[in-house]
């Protein structure tokens, strides 16, 4: 390598790195007045030239244009993404045994197992409805866990949502709430005359469908999740019908965290009594009772009735938090 | 395959509307609708299960499990898209974080200007 070409690579490193001799046609800005204080001096030691370095030059250019190309980039690949995450399921489904609903030859989804809930859950669980037995007998486990998460997640979003406004000097009045000068509580119901009218011939109707859903759980379809949405469906009926604060007079913030609290404690301790027992193969005290009757099917009817109880509270403290920011 | 894929047409249904599901989740800037195709992705699940569950209890038992989490998490995701809003003013996510990083920046200089001036003073 002889002169020219290290005095070329220098320079070209130079140019790109920005540091070393200065090349000779450059414009030198002016030094700094000496009596400036010394956070107000330019500390940047490329700032003597006046020409932009390749990497200064770079950034500039991705500051300008980065996000644009960013986007375009990521849009590109998601799509690839999905056309190859679906292209890929879609091969699988391909591979896929037909059901039984196309053609009689059993696929091997219905193995032993599923043979073995089907011709014994109902004598083995007490319970009449196989889903039941099935969901809070042999995958107790799993139900427990998903109580959990609902209790979690209401819990967390009462904290983000509720106690933010809590404060009394952080609160401000919702617009609604600011024209009227009360807040939701206690503003009055809405002025919808049919609503008025229906809601005291509805909720009666819906509370019992609802008591029936859950008590029915073990027997007929349905069961404390289902049941538990529509009673918490008739708790906004009348929230919505008479006003927040007639429902807040017994169902507070308080009334949410004590019912529901209580709800999975009760719920957790009859889990823990089917798990130790089934762990340990013990002899249950709680009798299966006769396949139908209301009080049938071990510690299931108990376990509907506190996630009954819990989903109603999840679902009308989700509703109160959403629309008006409080309980 | 076209076929095979047409004798189990509800799972491919089900897994067309996934792909729809994941490309929302991944393309929209909007943060209400990013929570909507992570719905469609989950409602493509249940279609799924449901089309396995004809005598099957099994998947009945999963759709419902699958239920209440979808529940739970569109509840949190929905809090705190309505935190993030009232923090930045804006549900594009894009918005929300270059905001997020000025903020960031201009803390970090201040902080960095009090610092030399507690040094060199």
């Amino acid at each position: 390598m002889n002169e020219d070409t290290k005095e070329i690579l220098k320079k070209f490193f130079d140019w790109v790195v920005g540091n070393g001799p200065r090349p000779e046609n450059e414009v030198v800005s002016p030094e700094p007045p000496p009596d400036l204080p010394f956070t107000q001096r330019p500390r940047d030691r490329y700032s003597r030239f006046r020409e932009a370095t390749l990497r200064e030059r770079y950034n500039q250019w991705l500051e300008l244009h980065g996000f644009h190309i960013f986007s375009i980039l990521y849009s590109a690949l998601s799509v690839l993404m999905c056309v190859v995450i679906v292209s890929l399921l879609l091969a699988t489904v391909a591979e896929l045994p037909p059901t039984l609903s196309t053609s009689q030859r059993p696929s091997p989804a219905h193995n032993e197992v599923i043979r073995r809930y089907v011709e014994h859950a109902p004598r083995e669980t007490g319970a009449q409805n196989i889903v039941a037995g099935l969901l809070h007998r042999y995958r107790g486990f799993e139900t427990f866990g998903e109580s959990a998460v609902m209790f979690t997640s209401a819990v967390s979003v009462l904290m983000m949502l509720g106690a933010s406004r809590r404060n009394k000097f952080n609160r401000e009045l919702s617009p609604k709430d600011a024209a009227s000068g009360r807040n939701f509580l206690q503003r009055g119901p809405p002025d919808e005359p049919i609503l008025r009218e229906a809601a005291p011939i509805l909720i009666p109707v819906i509370l019992m469908a609802g008591c029936a859903v859950i008590i029915n759980g073990h027997i007929s379809p349905g069961g404390g999740f289902a049941g538990g949405a529509i009673l918490g469906m008739a708790l906004i009926l009348a929230a919505n019908a008479y006003g927040f604060g007639r429902v807040h007079e017994f169902f507070d913030e308080r009334a949410f965290v004590i019912s529901t609290s209580t709800a999975l404690i009760v719920y957790t301790l009859s889990c823990g009594y089917d798990f130790f027992t089934g762990a340990n193969q013990l002899q249950t005290f709680i009798p299966n009772g006769t396949i139908g009757n209301i009080l049938s099917g071990g510690l299931i009817l108990p376990a509907n009735i506190c996630l009954g109880f819990m989903t109603a509270g999840t679902l009308y403290a989700f509703y109160v938090l959403f629309s008006e920011g409080d309980m | 395959m076209l076929e095979r894929l047409f004798i189990n047409h509800y799972q491919t249904a089900a897994v067309i509307l996934s792909g729809i599901g994941l490309t929302n989740l991944l393309l929209q800037r909007n943060l209400i609708k990013k929570i909507i195709g992570l719905n469609i992705m989950n409602s493509a699940i249940f279609l799924f299960l449901a089309a396995k569950g004809n005598i099957n209890p099994l998947p009945s038992v999963m759709a419902l499990a699958g239920i209440v989490i979808t529940l739970s998490l569109t509840a949190f995701a929905l809090a705190l898209t309505l935190k993030i809003y009232e923090d930045s003013g804006t549900l594009n996510i894009d918005e929300a974080l270059l905001k997020k990083t000025k903020e960031q920046e201009e803390l970090e200089a201040i902080i960095e200007q009090a610092e030399e001036e507690e040094i060199f003073s």
